[in-house]
């Protein structure tokens, strides 16, 4: 009966990576066709990028703060710092060849991850609120140092921007790399590591004293959540030809907490959908309200965060998760049910 | 050789004496219950074992291996595994995780495995599917595998708490007031769960109760603490006619007036 069941196990499973496989092969050649037959003009196709950037880095922070539930506000600056490390080489030694653009990738999200490892020692024994001011204390710090990088090295460019980084990235390498993070990050929340960053999220105390190493997977969580941002932070240097300190600040670090948190804490579809409607969205608003939307930037922040933790302090996705990105082993499994705000917590 | 001792074990929460020379042996298969007044230091003693806190002065030696200063997971690892007072279950979690979180401890399996979703980790993944299975069936809440902790009825919480214990595979399990709030039918149940799996998984229990009939019925040594320090010690009989017991729970009158 077990080994029946087993079997059975095992069938679903094959069904579902081929259904999953089929369906993101398809979504990439509707994609392509779409803009072959030109009805996706180079400024969307842009968007397209950015939005798919934009759901790595986010996917990042939601294993942080939705699933190991450590609140972070500083998840700019890794991406800012995969942004100008992966940047920097590409600048200086490469002249646009793929092998230096992958080693690049390879070089950002190390670099985030490394700094991330030597971060998280010590602030990741504070609690919630305590390491969101710590973690955005580090985001300041790194985007004033980002402003003055030239003073180290000139062509860092500092507070002027940094330009002249070969654009590699495309439409192509981007969609595999977030599929690629997609399921890395699925595999590991349907895996020990998603349970223990839950149990922690959940009780930290309770999963101290029944086993669990609280601090090696708080680490974890941490460091592989900014590797995640480092690598988005890559592709983004790759694919836009400007970088700015700017671009990693303060406000954008809000942008993905109030993705991983509009999707709902703990919900990797939610993450997903809302960090590509979220990009969609404010490119929208960017074209409605033309100058005038970058004054208006922090007040359309405020009132969406304010009315959705009013209205749906659960975030919008919670309790529905998409099956079809977890095994079928896992069905009787955590999935959809939504964390709570750290805010919320008593 | 027991399987726990401990030894002058001291607890200062500031100028409060909160455990005071405690000392407790406990043999292989023993169940000893751990009684006193709200306040007498039980669930210190549990947080000292444990590694919640570090004790003052004193040792604890679980099979001839001082756990003092060792982290709370590595004591847990060792096998000591607990419930709590006031329950704290992964709620959000589903009833089947809550177990599964726990059995990782004794079947991990590395990064890479996880991530990519190796046939190792298939391998592991099953093993602790079937064995998370088992537990819940001990407690009768295979049924409910699917639901959020925080959905199950308060004695039910109660019961996954000892699932979850018992994914650790102790050898020692410490019980802190496992029927606080049920009525007599569930403490009556809980009582033969409790023998049960003392019983299957070779189990050494120490519990901390104030139900009395469920202490009674189940101990075969108890002791008594007051104010941080151990009154009484001995079997049911000898404890509840203890003079010095009736005092702590009833006041020095109740004593008087009795003889």
């Amino acid at each position: 009966m077990e080994r029946y069941f087993c079997t059975l196990l095992r069938r679903r499973e094959r069904v579902r990576l081929a259904l999953l496989g089929g369906l993101l092969a398809s979504l990439y050649g509707a994609l392509k066709l779409l803009s072959l037959a030109g009805l996706i003009n180079e400024y969307w196709q842009r968007v397209l990028d950015q939005a798919l950037i934009t759901t790595i880095g986010a996917l990042g922070l939601s294993i942080i703060y939705g699933f190991a539930g450590q609140f972070s506000l500083g998840h700019a600056a890794f991406y800012g710092i995969g942004a100008y490390t992966a940047g920097i080489i590409g600048k200086v030694w490469s002249q646009g060849s793929i092998t230096f653009f992958l080693l690049a990738l390879l070089a950002g999200t190390l670099a985030a991850s490394f700094i991330a490892f030597l971060l998280g020692i010590p602030i990741l024994r504070l609690r919630s609120d305590y390491l969101g001011i710590a973690t955005l204390g580090f985001g300041v710090i790194v985007r004033v140092a980002l402003e003055n990088s030239n003073r180290f090295y000139p062509p860092l460019g500092g507070a002027t921007g940094m330009t002249g980084i070969p654009q590699v990235a495309n439409f192509d390498w981007i969609f595999w790399f977030t599929v690629g993070t997609l399921i890395l990050v699925c595999n590991l929340i349907a895996s020990s590591y998603g349970r223990a960053w839950l149990s922690i999220r959940e009780d930290e105390m309770a999963a101290d004293t029944l086993g669990i190493n609280t601090t090696r997977y708080k680490i974890t969580a941490f460091v592989l959540g900014c590797g995640l941002a480092g690598l988005a932070g890559g592709l983004y240097a790759y694919r836009y030809p400007y970088l700015h300190p700017s671009s990693f600040d303060f406000l954008k670090s809000f942008d993905f907490l109030l993705i991983v948190v509009l999707g709902g804490l703990g919900s990797i579809s939610g993450t997903v959908v809302t960090a590509i409607c979220w990009v969609f969205l404010l490119e929208g608003l960017r074209i409605i309200l033309g100058q005038a939307f970058v004054d208006w930037r922090g007040v359309i922040y405020a009132v969406i965060l304010i009315v959705t933790v009013l209205l749906r302090p659960q975030g919008l996705f919670s309790g529905k998760e998409w099956r079809l990105l977890f095994p079928s082993r896992d069905q009787d499994g955590t999935w959809g049910k939504e964390g709570k705000h750290a805010s919320l917590r008593g | 050789m027991p399987l726990l001792e401990v030894r002058d074990l001291c607890k200062d929460f500031g100028g409060l004496r909160a455990v005071s020379n405690f000392q407790l042996k406990m043999e292989q298969g023993e169940i000893v219950g751990l009684i006193g007044p709200n306040g007498a230091g039980k669930t210190t003693v549990f947080n000292l074992i444990t590694g919640l806190i570090p004790p003052t002065s004193g040792s604890i030696i679980f099979q001839g291996e001082n756990l003092v200063g060792l982290p709370p997971y590595r004591i847990a690892a060792k096998g000591i595994a607990r419930t709590f007072q006031n329950i704290r279950l992964f709620k959000d979690m589903s009833v089947l995780d809550n177990v599964r979180a726990i059995l990782h401890v004794h079947n991990g399996y590395g990064f890479w495995d996880a991530a990519l979703h190796s046939p190792r980790f298939a391998k592991k993944e099953e093993e602790i599917l079937a064995r998370a299975r088992e537990l819940l069936e001990v407690v009768n809440l295979e049924t409910r595998s699917r639901d959020p902790a925080r959905s199950l009825p308060y004695g039910d919480q109660r019961r996954l708490e000892i699932a979850r214990a018992l994914a650790l595979r102790p050898k020692l399990l410490l019980l802190d007031e496992p029927a606080a709030g049920m009525n007599p039918r569930e403490v009556a149940s809980l009582t033969e769960l409790i023998r049960f799996i003392k019983d299957k998984f070779q189990l050494t229990v120490l519990l901390i109760e104030h139900q009395m009939g469920l202490v009674m019925n189940l101990c075969e040594r108890i002791v008594v603490m007051d104010f941080g320090e151990i009154i009484a010690e001995g079997t049911p009989h000898e404890v509840s006619n203890n003079p010095v017991v009736l005092e702590a729970y009833l006041g020095k009158g109740a004593v008087v007036n009795r003889c």
